[in-house]
């Protein structure tokens, strides 16, 4: 058993479906009628909530940070097999020099067993490439803290049913691989993002460590996160009425944080199957191999099964500490100016990209439903 | 010199004794034919019995950031424990604050031929949040000591030779491009020193891509006019140019480093063992780990020595004596303005 049918006793949402619940043949008679006496029918709920949220789609943001050449999109891409990096062009020395961070957004719509997604990937090219990387992660704070203004104006705002969720959900952050633990630019980022977004800490590049230096490092790194007090994302706890393979599985997650990771672009015969892996001279690192490094473990956490989680820390946690934050700034703003305001805080007003972007969208939802529809109507067409 | 004794050897060098040419504008010594055994290839046993008396010292200079396998490189290609870490077993693995420059001495011995070897580490590089000017500290000093001594009335009859004679730069293997900190590092360093670019860790790199790296390195290296060891300049013939192309296309090579053997089909080799497979590194088909070991052991350490001495050196020495500002040197005084002699990099 999987840890996907252990969501199903707990009643979170697994990414698969389970219509069992309502779509199970009926009982017989005798049965039916002591079933329907005790049974008031709420338990259908989750499965009501699961078909509309279908309906909807999910959507997801993920920012990748770290020095370059760490794997990064290697990983991305494998991760959700796509290739979102096509188009990359490599800068020229020249441009090089000048590089600074910058925040660069992909987004792309996955859809599995009728299951829609919607992935933004926020990138953030230059990180901690300099020679003076001083507060180089400042782009990428005033980026995370945009978002959560952003949502926060269309909380307060008039309209509230279209509200574009452009919060950053998790945060990957890539842990060279080559020293002896977290570098000091390392510390620093984690410090200043910490309370702002989910930061799950990875070990890149893992094919260069043997198991030993593996472990190594991994305990150094934590041991360093425990140092600094840097809140790293947690996996919550699993209920005392889960079944042991469930735990047990929970506790091995827990225990090989930092994930020691590998990604591959490409496909490699390796013992007469096709898996996706790097060749090397010496030999075949399969990257969904467990044994040789985590990233089913990573996979299964981001996607299968924290993916909900994430949100909700983000929502309930992240942007709670920001609205309140902001809140209290501004009366303690209005105290000192000593005048008296409507209770909705007055933000500036928003920028005529981002109204323009929502319109976009909105314009492109109605679009999509319109095209469903007509397609609808041509089967009907069709069938008759 | 003897004239030559036998005239029908010399009909080509007739022309020349003809006119009369000026010592300066003659075209070298003339060659000539023995016609007995005189003994002079001897002198070559005589030279191989004092310098094995002597011995050799070479300097060798490691940098990079923290974590590239500097020591174990250091450890691994003279095959003994010389590495800093080395000598100080148990001691935790701390990012200093500032480059510092430790230096350990050794002397390795093999077949009689004793080398003194000095291996010189700079933990601290690169590792900061600010690396701007942590090149600073590693400006060679070294040349001034040499200078000083060399400049004294009464010298020591062997000048202790503290200059670093080849610098060792590590790239970490991003498999992308050099970065800033690099391209700025090596420029700087490379005209004043012989700087040798490797490729650390570079079993995290499958062939393609290293053959790529490689590329886009030397790439960057032609278009920043950074010149690494072996130099073109100084290419003295076509022999020497040969050689040293071929060492050129490899460059930087792709190393990696070990200090544990493992058995492999019935041999012990050095190597690091994966899940995956065992990466020799003497194979190589899996590492270029022997050609640098070749080139800074094998068959060109003198010459490392050589262009230290003869280039590096005496540019130093020309740009000191220049900046003294005075006909004659006082070696009583020494060389006046110690405080300006920081290098102009």
């Amino acid at each position: 058993m999987s840890m996907l049918d252990g969501c199903k006793t707990t009643g979170k949402f697994p990414a698969g479906g389970c219509y069992d619940l309502f779509l199970r043949a009926p009982h017989t008679m005798a049965e039916n009628q002591d079933h329907e006496k005790q049974y008031v029918g709420f338990a259908t709920l989750p499965n009501q909530v699961h078909r509309k949220s279908v309906k909807k789609g999910f959507d997801f943001t993920l920012m990748v940070a770290g020095e370059s050449g760490l794997g990064k999109s290697t990983l991305v891409n494998s991760l959700f097999l796509t290739d979102l990096y096509k188009d990359r062009k490599l800068l020229n020395a020249e441009e090089r020099i000048n590089q600074t961070v910058e925040i660069i957004k992909h987004t792309v719509d996955i859809e599995e067993k009728g299951v829609k997604l919607k992935l933004t990937i926020v990138d953030t090219p230059g990180f901690g490439d300099a020679v003076n990387n001083t507060e180089c992660w400042k782009p990428i704070t005033d980026y995370i803290d945009q978002q959560f203004e952003q949502y926060f104006r269309d909380e307060s705002g008039l309209n509230r049913k279209n509200i574009q969720d452009n919060r950053v959900h998790c945060c990957l952050y890539f842990i060279s691989p080559f020293g002896h633990g977290l570098r000091p630019v390392d510390v620093e980022f984690m410090k200043a993002l910490h309370e702002k977004v989910n930061i799950v800490p990875l070990i890149a590049k893992a094919d260069c460590l043997i198991p030993s230096e593996i472990r190594k490092l991994k305990e150094r790194i934590r041991e360093e996160i425990d140092k600094f007090g840097i809140k790293v994302y947690q996996f919550p706890e699993c209920d005392s009425d889960e079944d042991e393979e469930f735990k047990q599985q929970d506790r091995e997650l827990k225990e090989s944080a930092p994930f020691a990771v590998i990604g591959s672009n490409t496909v490699v015969e390796a013992k007469g199957q096709r898996v996706r892996g790097r060749l090397y001279p010496w030999g075949i690192v399969e990257v969904e191999n467990q044994a040789h490094c985590d990233f089913v473990k990573l996979r299964n956490m981001l996607i299968r099964t924290h993916m909900h989680d994430l949100k909700d820390v983000t929502c309930d946690v992240h942007y709670e500490n920001y609205r309140a934050q902001c809140i209290q700034q501004m009366t303690s703003k209005l105290t000192q100016d000593n005048r008296i305001e409507s209770p909705i805080p007055i933000l500036p007003l928003p920028t005529p990209d981002t109204e323009t972007e929502k319109l976009i969208k909105m314009k492109d939802e109605e679009l999509r439903r319109m095209q469903e529809m007509l397609q609808k109507m041509q089967q009907q067409m069709q069938d008759q | 010199m003897e004239p030559p004794a036998v005239p029908e050897e010399e009909e080509e060098e007739e022309e020349e004794k003809e006119g009369a040419v000026p010592l300066s504008m003659a075209p070298g010594p003339v060659g000539c034919q023995l016609f007995g055994y005189v003994g002079i290839e001897a002198v070559l046993d005589q030279m191989k019995i004092k310098t094995m008396k002597t011995g050799f010292e070479f300097n060798i200079m490691v940098v990079g950031q923290s974590g590239l396998g500097k020591s174990t490189m250091v450890n691994t290609l003279f095959k003994s424990k010389v590495s800093r870490k080395s000598s100080q077993p148990g001691q935790e693995e701390r990012i200093p604050k500032t480059v510092q420059l430790q230096s350990i001495t050794h002397v390795i011995e093999e077949k009689g031929v004793k080398m003194k070897l000095t291996v010189t580490d700079t933990p601290g590089f690169g590792d900061q949040i600010n690396n701007e000017n942590c090149w600073e500290p590693i400006i060679n000093e070294q040349y001034e000591r040499y200078l000083r001594e060399e400049i004294l009335i009464t010298r020591k009859r062997k000048i202790p030779d503290t200059r670093v004679h080849g610098c060792v730069y590590f790239v970490p293997p991003t498999g992308h491009w050099l970065r800033p900190l690099d391209l700025e590092f090596m420029r700087r360093l490379s005209r004043i020193v012989n700087v040798v670019p490797v490729i650390a860790k570079a079993d995290t790199l499958t062939l393609e891509e290293r053959a790529e790296f490689k590329q886009r390195i030397q790439e960057d290296l032609k278009t920043h006019t950074i010149s690494v060891y072996p130099q073109e300049d100084f290419d003295q013939d076509p022999e020497d140019r040969a050689l040293n192309d071929r060492i050129r296309e490899k460059i930087p090579f792709a190393v990696v480093g070990a200090d544990q053997e493992h058995q492999v089909n019935g041999k012990r080799v050095l190597g690091r063992k994966t899940k995956w497979g065992i990466i020799e590194v003497e194979n190589p088909a899996h590492c270029e780990f022997p050609l640098l070991r070749d080139l800074l052991i094998r068959s060109h350490l003198q010459d490392l020595k050589d262009i230290t001495h003869n280039v590096h050196y005496e540019s130093y020495r020309v740009r000191r004596l220049n900046e003294s500002n005075r006909p004659g040197l006082s070696p009583l005084n020494g060389l006046p303005g110690k405080g300006e002699a920081s290098s102009h990099l």
